[in-house]
Formats: C-alpha cells, structure tokens, sequence
C-alpha cells in the first residue's frame, strides 16, 4: 500500500515537474513577433485578447484565409488584460482590445519592447445589459445599476427595481473576470471606479454570461451586444436618472446616444509592417468591416473605412 | 557466497544503472524542495509590502487585487469556499467509497471484483476538465430542476463533482487496507459464529481503520487540491456561502483564473502564488496525516 502511494506521489511530482517546465518555456521562449515568415514563406499572426472580440477575431481570420491563404492567423481570448501582458512580453502580432491601453500599460509596453504600442478602432460595440427573456424589466438607469453592482450597493432584491419575479427575488448578479475588458469598462463607466460588490458569479466569457443568463430567470449581466440570443432581454438604459433610456442599437452605439458605447481596439507593437500592415488594412476595408456587422457589432462609420 | 568473474563493462553497466535508479529515487525529494522553494521565492516579497498584511489576507473576506481605490487581498472567502467544498465532498465519497471498499474486499466474487477493480480504476483516471464539464451542463440542470436553486454552479455541484473524483482513490487505498488485515482474523470471527455482517462491523473495520482514514485523507488532498473541476462547477463568487445552494470561489480556482493576467512580480502576482504557499501547506498538512497515520499500522 505504502509502496503504492509513493508511486503516485512521484507520478503526481513527475506530472507538476512537467507543467512547470512547460510553463517556464512558454514564458522564456519569447517568439520573434511581427509576423516573421517562416522557411516555406508562410506567415503567421499572433492575435490574442478579449472575449468580446473573439468570434469577430476569428470571423476575420477565418475570411482572411480566403484573401490571403499564405497567412496563417492565431486566435485566443483570455481576456483584453490578457491580450495587453503578451503584448507587453512581445509574444503577440496583436492585441484585441475591448478597453484602452492604459498609460502604465503602454509605458511597461515601451520599456519591455522598446516599442510604441499603437492603437487601430476596427469597430465599434454597445455593453449591453442583459436580463432573462420573461423578466418584466425594460430599462434600468446607471444608478440602479450601481446599487446592484457596485460595493456598498443598496439593491440585493429584484423588489427594489419595482419587479415581482416568480422565480425568486434575490438579483443574481453575473460578471466578468478581471482580466476582462468589458469588466474594466463597465467598472470606470457604469460604476465610476468604485468596485464590485462581491459575490457575483464571475464568468469567463461574454458567451457565458448570456448562457448563463438565459438559464436563469433572476439573473442580470453585461456583455456585448453581439452575443444576444433568443432567451436574454436587452434592457434600455440611461447614464442619469430622468433622462430618456436608449436601446443599444447600432445607431445609438455610434452615436453615442447609448450610454455604455465603446470602441473595439487593435494594438500592435510599433507600425505595423508586411503581411501585418496589410491584414489591419484589411480588417478596415470595406470586406473587413461587413465582418463586424455579421459579428453583431457596429462597423466603423463609412468614411472612416480606410485611414 | 563466491564471487564471479564477470567482465568489467558489466559491473560498470551495474553500478550505473543503479546510480540511475538512485536518482529516480531521490528525485521526488528534489522535486517538492524545488516547487516549495520557487512557489516561495515568489511570493516572499509580498509579504514586505507596505500595502499587505498577513492578518487581512487570512481574515479578510474582501479580494479587490484590481481594484482601482483601494487594493484588497483577503482569502478568507475562498478558505471557506475550498473548506466547504471539501467537507461536502466527504460526506458523500466517504460512506459511498468506504462501501464500495468494504464491499469490493469482502462481499463479492473474485470476477466481479476484478471487473469493479477495473472499473473504478478507470473512474479516475477521467481528465478533471471532463468532470467540469460535466458539472457545468449536466449536474447544474439537474440541481436547478431538483432543488429550485437560482444557479446551478455551487457548492453542491462542486462536493459531487469532487465527490466522484476522490471515490475510486478511497476505494482503492481502502481495499488494500482490508486485504492487509490478515485472514486469520476473518477465520476466528467466523469460527465464533459471526455473521458476515458482524465481522465486518466488529473484527474488520476496527483491525483496519488506520488503512481506511488513510484512504480517506488522501481523498481530502485530492478534492482540495482539485482545480479545474470545481473552477467549472462552483460559479466562481467570492462570498461566504450560507448554504449548499450557494456559488463560492476555492483558492485553486482564484488561482488559476487570475494568474495569467497579473502582471509578473506584481503584488497580485506574488499573492497569487502566496495563496499557492497556504495550499500547498494544506496539502501538505493533510498527506503527513495520512501518512503518520499509515505508519502506524505499520508497528502493530
């Protein structure tokens, strides 16, 4: 039995050994980035970070092959803070961003890379608010949801929105994880900086918030406007007591009627050249841009499609 | 004995080959001074810091590591979480996996015991992002069906799910200890006129019940060291819980979602990795248990 057990825990050490190792590796091995064509003239792009962004990065990517099928381009997500630390490490092409780089940011990006990080909106997304379908609610004012969200917050009960449920008063609060993009901007404009109240049911992806909203009927969230299905309620909001609430609409989204409007960013080390260069530009073109749309977000306004 | 001759390249391949299980042997001795060391490398900064203080990161229930006013770090929270997932999680594994190794060892016929032997092996050997997975769709419908709960990721969702992960561990280091009771005592018991039943509960049980807490400390370790399930089926809410329906956060989870986004050598960073120091503390506390405990069955 005692022999048995020491086999597993070397087996358990062996296997931990390895992840270090590998962990270490992954975080030493710093790529040559830029888009470096390899040996057969292939050439890959590394694009990493928000989860908002990630089905409209693979969109991209997934059309791209079709334009250029010589490029070879890598999605992940994680999560905007994630896309900003491989950027800053030098180990992305690109970095998706739901949120702007902030200054401390960009300034450990220039001294890590030597690099000026520069910044390309390649679209445009409306945080919606979501609530089940069958809930009653339709608008909600940046006050209330301060009260629900932010710490020291007074609502906890649907009640206190004025809203009987059948299923339970209780709000299930749902969030985002704090590497999130989304999870920054909703925190410096909808809660103005103060923190969340704790206990929320962090997610890990704009997909999970819906889904999970969409399972449960007292359930409110935030996330992009694209990933609004058939089973979640976009609620209207107002930035101030009184005011008229707005639907996010893509109209609204840009013209900033709709509160809670941000830009969805691409940030790349130093101008960008080659294969990169022309990927961006692509994005921006007229082909990239119905991209955005089909991806539920809001194009940029047609005169500003290539720079 | 007398000696052979044998030829010097064979001696030498001798010598090496046990130099090579030599170190195979110690390298398990190597390896945890490597981890503890490294895991406290990083995280001894912090514990300097101005803005840090052991007392709020054991006591305090508010984790703000991003927080853009007042930077917090209290893994009260998610002690609690990890402790109340686990303690769940027993109190289903323990009586179904000390069943199963009582019925494994002494009631069944020697087929259906080594397919049940197989079978169980097999139970643990599924990868833990695959029982996350399964907690995430299938259990949290199920619990949200049965129970009326809001959400169906918590606590509950989380003590099956860890539940049956440390089954087949207890079960089969349970086993062992029941075949190490040695047969003369099941044959005293009979000849005395027990029933099977009897001797179990009175001559079994007591004989082997080091073996078994063992069994079930090791399954403690398990189910507290267990990340990526629970990251999938507790919900992720850093809070207190009041009850099983609640959604908490465990230490391994906070661990592993917020790593990759803390910026290397931050304060969240050598926190993080403080809070892999208190894990690995727990574990560590827990597997010396389980293994004085071996030892003393040992002696007897």
């Amino acid at each position: 039995m005692t022999k048995k057990h020491t086999f597993t825990s070397i087996l358990w050490l062996g296997s931990a050994m390895t992840a270090a190792v590998c962990l270490f590796q992954a975080g030493c091995g710093k790529r040559e980035s830029g888009g470096a064509a390899d040996a057969a003239g292939k050439v890959t792009i590394q694009n990493k970070g928000s989860d908002t962004m990630v089905n409209l990065a693979q969109a991209w990517a997934e059309e791209y092959k079709k334009v250029a099928p010589a490029v070879d381009i890598e999605v992940s997500g994680g999560g905007s803070g994630q896309g900003i630390a491989a950027l800053i490490k030098g180990t992305v092409d690109i970095a998706n961003c739901s949120r702007n780089m902030k200054p401390q940011e960009i300034e450990q990006a220039r001294k890590n890379t030597g690099k000026e990080p520069k910044e390309f909106v390649v679209g445009h997304d409306a945080l919606a608010v979501y609530v089940h379908k069958d809930n009653p609610i339709d608008e909600i004012t940046f006050e209330q949801l301060a009260n629900i969200y932010a710490e020291g917050g007074k609502i906890t009960r649907w009640s206190g929105l004025g809203v009987k449920l059948p299923g339970g008063d209780d709000i299930v609060r749902v969030s985002r994880q704090s590497s999130s993009g989304t999870y920054e901007f909703f925190r410096e404009h909808v809660l103005d900086k103060k923190d969340f109240k704790l206990g929320s049911r962090d997610m890990n992806g704009s997909k999970e918030v819906v889904e999970l909203i969409a399972g449960t009927p007292t359930a409110i969230g935030y996330s992009g406007m694209g990933y609004a299905t058939a089973g979640v309620k976009m609620l209207k909001v107002s930035a101030k007591t009184g005011q008229p609430a707005m639907p996010p609409t893509p109209e609204n989204a840009l013209s900033g009627a709709y509160p809670i409007a941000r830009s969805l960013l691409c940030y790349t080390l130093g101008a960008p050249e080659g294969e990169l260069k022309k990927y961006l530009d692509w994005m921006m073109s007229a082909a990239g841009q119905k991209i955005v749309t089909d991806c539920g977000c809001v194009p940029n306004p047609a005169d500003k499609h290539t720079k | 004995m007398p000696k052979r001759n044998r030829p010097a390249w064979a001696i030498f391949a001798e010598k090496a080959l046990e130099g090579v299980i030599y170190l195979c042997g110690i390298s398990a001795i190597v390896f945890v001074l490597g981890i503890f060391f490294f895991v406290f490398k990083v995280a001894l900064p912090v514990l300097f810091e101005p803005g840090f203080s052991l007392t709020q990161f054991l006591f305090s229930t508010e984790w703000y590591p991003t927080s853009e006013s007042n930077i917090r770090y209290g893994v009260l929270a998610m002690i609690a979480g990890t402790f109340s997932v686990t303690v769940l999680a027993m109190v289903i594994a323990v009586p179904f996996g000390l069943g199963a190794a009582i019925f494994v060892s002494e009631f069944c016929g020697p087929k259906l015991k080594e397919t049940l032997k197989i079978i169980i092996e097999l139970l643990a050997a599924i990868p833990s992002v695959v029982w996350g997975f399964i907690g995430l769709t299938v259990m949290s419908k199920l619990i949200v069906e049965f129970t009326g709960a809001p959400v169906g990721v918590n606590i509950l969702n989380g003590g099956i799910i860890l539940a049956l992960m440390s089954v087949p561990i207890i079960v089969s280091i349970g086993e062992d200890a029941l075949k190490a009771v040695p047969d003369s005592y099941r044959e005293a018991g009979l000849a005395l006129g027990t029933t099977h039943w009897q001797l179990v509960y009175r001559v079994l049980l007591p004989a082997a019940k080091n073996g078994l807490l063992a069994a079930v400390l090791l399954g403690v370790g398990r189910a507290v060291g267990e990340t990526m399930a629970v990251l999938m089926a507790t919900g992720h809410a850093v809070h207190i819980p009041e009850g099983i329906l609640d959604s908490v956060r465990t230490l391994t989870a906070n661990i592993a979602a917020e790593l990759g986004e803390a910026p290397e050598n931050s304060n969240h960073y050598r926190v993080l990795f403080l809070t892999g120091v208190l894990l690995f503390t727990i574990t560590f506390v827990v597997n010396l248990a389980a293994d004085l405990v071996i030892r003393g069955i040992r002696k007897k």
